[in-house]
């Protein structure tokens, strides 16, 4: 039997992990009706986190990234081809060559992109790149092949790290600022930061934290070095400006959605408000561009650049997409990321910036080997481990049962004389990478946190 | 005297066969205390929360009344018995010349050296009127692999077969016996096979062969080198662990897919669904059934009982995999189940080291019978098991062929 759901057309806009995973989902659940798949990238699906990681180690060429594709999802695809507004009355999706979508039902998924270096004549300096996309890696590990004299990467956030870690591995010598305090305190807060700030020391890298890069230096439109807040400077042949990622929303710009630089606001079911803070029942958004209401996060708005949310929220939108109102499911899985960098392995789950105390659970810091535990005012909302991520399962369920932080006593590799410690989060203004996730704001009707100009 | 606790009804040789309504018995009771003290949990999702809880030990020295003195061999634990740090310094510094990340291409590896051992035995028997699948096939595939894998010389096979035999007869539940002899067997067993091993690493010192023995001594990552005690019982571990499972997982498979007889044409047709099918066989008739070996470190609160720290607690995976709560319709045999997230391989920590390994074997060796074989009959149903309850499977699986 088909159902008025699961018919008529359905565009997804961003053809990325979320856009993908989202169509096939619309398929699995039983979508009959016609389904475009708009992407202004020209490739289909990739992955992402090989980019800063293998790509960039030459293991793996950016172009072998593809996305694996779980079944059929029977679309036509429009890539190499941006949408440029959304008309919410007469149900359209404008794209860049002029043609108009029409939709029943449409998914926002268009992500982020990389954050500019602000000083465009500095930008254009050959030796400067950005980190997001195949053809940025792939650019980016061809030079590194050449062998630079030195790479500075400014901002230490996952990426910025990541990337400095494989400069080492390179053999290369890194330069690393960050205007905060430690790599990826952003992220961890400040306490677990002072391990990352070991750990990148150890292995070589020249960081510099407490700066900001005033200038990037060039002759003859070559990029050769960078100056610092401090008064120093260094050479370089190669800067990576991972200053954390932009959302893409400025094409819903007039719309008249809930869209603007912190991302698209959307209900616990994945649909999007109006800027009045009115749910829509037709427009749809998943992955890093969303942001939604989470019940353990005391219901703050959140928005995750997580692969594993891109993947668990799609698939909710798109269950949401085609099924009547009482059997639609709200994305309250537990926010989880990966890193690795330096030869460790970095795994969260819940929001570690959510907290106010974190304790050493599990491990040693000495050992490299270790569970963080983070909670917020006496309750357990975060854990990060170091080459521990089995033991993760075992803090998500005390996350989302709201189990008393410290947690209770008893771990075989628990230290004597770990206490709980401030967990140390900072203002992510002083931060010069963004926070992967970014708490921004309490409810799903705050018109005051919706409308604030971009930059 | 009837078995009393149903821990005991459940060890009772009288259960092997069909464990399965005494699982369910065992789910329906919640967390079960035994009257020796012990406590017995057969529901997915406390046995998943137990197996990644870090106040959980697999160390049989933090019983309140330990049961078997670890030291009595003389040897170290090895990491199966033991808690983090130390089970997590051992287990990756044999996980290094073994799989990811160091070493993701050896189990691959062993795929045609795989298929060539299961492709030569399965020729023995397709002109065979009646064989008995365990000793004909199912024992020697695991066994021949494990030692070629490790670096044992093929003639010394037997010998390794014996010692094994040994070491998991010690392990055995049975009430109302002694079991103290079959106890020394098994730990001069263990310490024989540990000798042996030893002096075999280092014969690979001297000359390198390309086995994980030989990397093991050659190839010390960040951490240094094992010890050579440390190193004797991590090979004993891997050798029991290699030849005592698998041989369940392929004759358990066979058994069910022949009482399944749509099923076995199936895969025999599609056998590009067998990878699927062997995790379902993994829920359905799990190699390993139960986890005898944990106790908390603290008093520990589970489904509303608390388990008092040191308290021997008993995780039946074979009971939480065809728990309703997790599975839908359980106790039906489908290969094609959608989410299959069974404990065939426990969870967490201690997941099964070997269990790529067992999941090529297995493939390979399922897809190699049912293609070549005729058409099979069960002589008897069911067969004689052997006689752990933990490592559960048939003694002997004889079947009948008619050649197609």
């Amino acid at each position: 039997m088909t159902t008025p759901a699961r018919d008529g057309r359905i565009v997804v806009v961003g053809a990325s992990l979320a856009g993908l995973r989202a169509a096939e989902t619309l398929r699995e659940k039983g979508f009959t009706g016609e389904l475009t798949l708009v992407g202004d990238e020209p490739v289909p699906p990739y992955d992402r986190p090989p980019l800063s990681k293998q790509v960039l180690l030459g293991r793996v060429a950016a172009g072998d990234c593809g996305l694996p594709a779980r079944r059929p999802v029977d679309a036509r695809w429009k890539l190499g081809v941006r949408a440029t507004g959304l008309d919410a009355t007469r149900k359209r999706v404008l794209l860049a060559d002029g043609e108009e979508l029409p939709y029943d039902r449409v998914l926002i998924a268009t992500g982020t992109r990389a954050r500019p270096w602000p000083h465009p004549e500095e930008a254009a300096l050959d030796g400067v790149f950005t980190l997001r996309t195949d053809e940025d890696a792939a650019r980016l590990a061809a030079r590194l092949d050449a062998g630079p004299r030195r790479v500075l990467v400014i901002g230490a956030g996952f990426t910025g790290s990541e990337i400095a870690s494989a400069c080492r591995e390179r053999g290369l010598p890194v330069t690393v600022a960050e205007r905060g305090r430690a790599p990826l305190i952003g992220a961890l807060g400040g306490t677990a930061a002072a391990f990352a700030t070991r750990l990148q020391r150890a292995h070589g890298v020249d960081l510099r934290c407490g700066v900001t890069v005033t200038s990037l230096r060039g002759s003859g439109g070559r990029l050769t070095g960078a100056a610092f807040s401090d008064g120093s400077s260094i050479d370089a042949d190669i800067a990576v400006v991972a200053l954390g990622a932009v959302r893409n929303t400025e094409w819903l710009d007039g719309s008249g959605l809930a869209a603007g630089p912190r991302g698209v606001a959307c209900d616990a079911g994945c649909r999007v408000f109006t800027m009045y803070g009115i749910v829509t029942d037709d427009v749809f958004v998943a992955g890093d561009v969303a942001r939604f209401p989470h019940p353990l996060f005391e219901y703050q708005m959140i928005a995750l650049e997580h692969w594993g949310n891109a993947v668990a929220q799609a698939e909710v939108a798109a269950h949401n997409m085609v099924s009547p109102g009482p059997l639609r499911r709200p994305h309250l899985t537990v926010p989880a990321f990966w890193s690795s960098q330096f030869g460790l392995n970095i795994k969260s789950v819940g929001v570690p910036t959510f907290s106010d105390q974190v304790i050493l659970a599990q491990g040693r810091p000495e050992d490299r080997r270790l569970v963080a535990v983070y909670g917020y005012r006496g309750r357990i909302t975060a854990a990060v481990t170091v080459d521990r991520a089995k033991w993760l399962d075992h803090y998500r369920h005390l996350i989302e049962t709201g189990a008393p932080f410290p947690p209770a006593p008893g771990a075989a590799d628990f230290h004597a004389g770990h206490e709980p410690v401030p967990s140390d989060v900072p203002d992510p203004r002083v931060l010069s990478h963004g926070p992967t996730v970014a708490l921004t704001g309490h409810l799903p009707d705050r018109r005051l946190t919706l409308l604030r100009p971009g930059g | 005297m009837p078995p009393e606790t149903l821990f005991e009804r459940i060890t009772d040789f009288a259960a092997r066969a069909d464990p399965y309504p005494l699982y369910a018995e065992l789910r329906d009771s919640g967390v079960a205390r035994q009257a020796d003290g012990s406590y017995l949990v057969g529901t997915y999702h406390e046995i998943s929360a137990l197996l990644h809880d870090p106040r959980v030990s697999s160390d049989p020295r933090s019983r309140a009344e330990p049961h078997e003195d670890p030291a009595a061999t003389g040897l170290p634990p090895s990491f199966i018995g033991l808690d983090d740090p130390g089970h997590d310094r051992l287990r990756r510094m044999v996980m290094r010349p073994f799989g990811p990340p160091h070493s993701p291409h050896r189990i691959d590896e062993l795929r045609g050296e795989i298929q060539r051992v299961a492709g030569e035995l399965a020729d023995a028997l397709v002109a065979k009127d009646r064989f008995d699948l365990v000793d004909d096939f199912a024992f020697p595939l695991p066994v021949t692999v494990i030692c070629r894998l490790l670096g044992v010389p093929e003639g010394d096979v037997p010998q390794m077969h014996t010692w094994a035999d040994a070491v998991v007869a010690g392990l055995d539940f049975a009430p109302g016996e002694d079991p103290s002899p079959r106890q020394r067997a098994a730990r001069e067993a263990r310490q024989a096979m540990g000798l042996y091993l030893g002096e075999l690493a280092e014969q690979r010192r001297r000359a390198p062969t390309g086995d994980m023995l030989s990397a093991l001594v050659h190839e010390p990552g960040p951490d240094g080198a094992l010890t050579r005690q440390e190193l004797m019982v991590s090979a004993v571990l891997l050798l029991i662990a290699g030849h005592e499972t698998t041989v369940n997982l392929i004759t358990n498979g066979m058994l069910t897919l022949l009482r399944h007889p749509h099923e076995y044409d199936r895969l025999r047709d599609h056998p590009e669904e067998m990878p699927a099918a062997v995790e379902e066989l993994l829920r359905y008739e799990p190699p390993v059934q139960l986890l005898p070996q944990r106790s908390p470190l603290a008093d520990i609160e589970v489904a509303g009982v608390t388990v008092p720290r040191g308290a021997p607690l008993i995780l039946v995976l074979a009971a939480g995999n065809r728990d309703p709560l997790r599975f839908p319709d359980p106790d039906r045999f489908d290969p094609r189940r959608p989410d299959n997230q069974h404990l065939g391989f426990g969870s967490g920590v201690h997941a099964c080291f070997g269990a790529p390994l067992a999941r090529v074997e297995t493939h390979l060796a399922l897809t190699t019978l049912l293609r070549r074989l005729g058409d099979l009959r069960l002589v008897e149903d069911s067969p004689e098991y052997r006689r752990s309850p933990v490592l559960r499977g048939p003694r002997h699986l004889h079947l009948e062929q008619h050649r197609r």
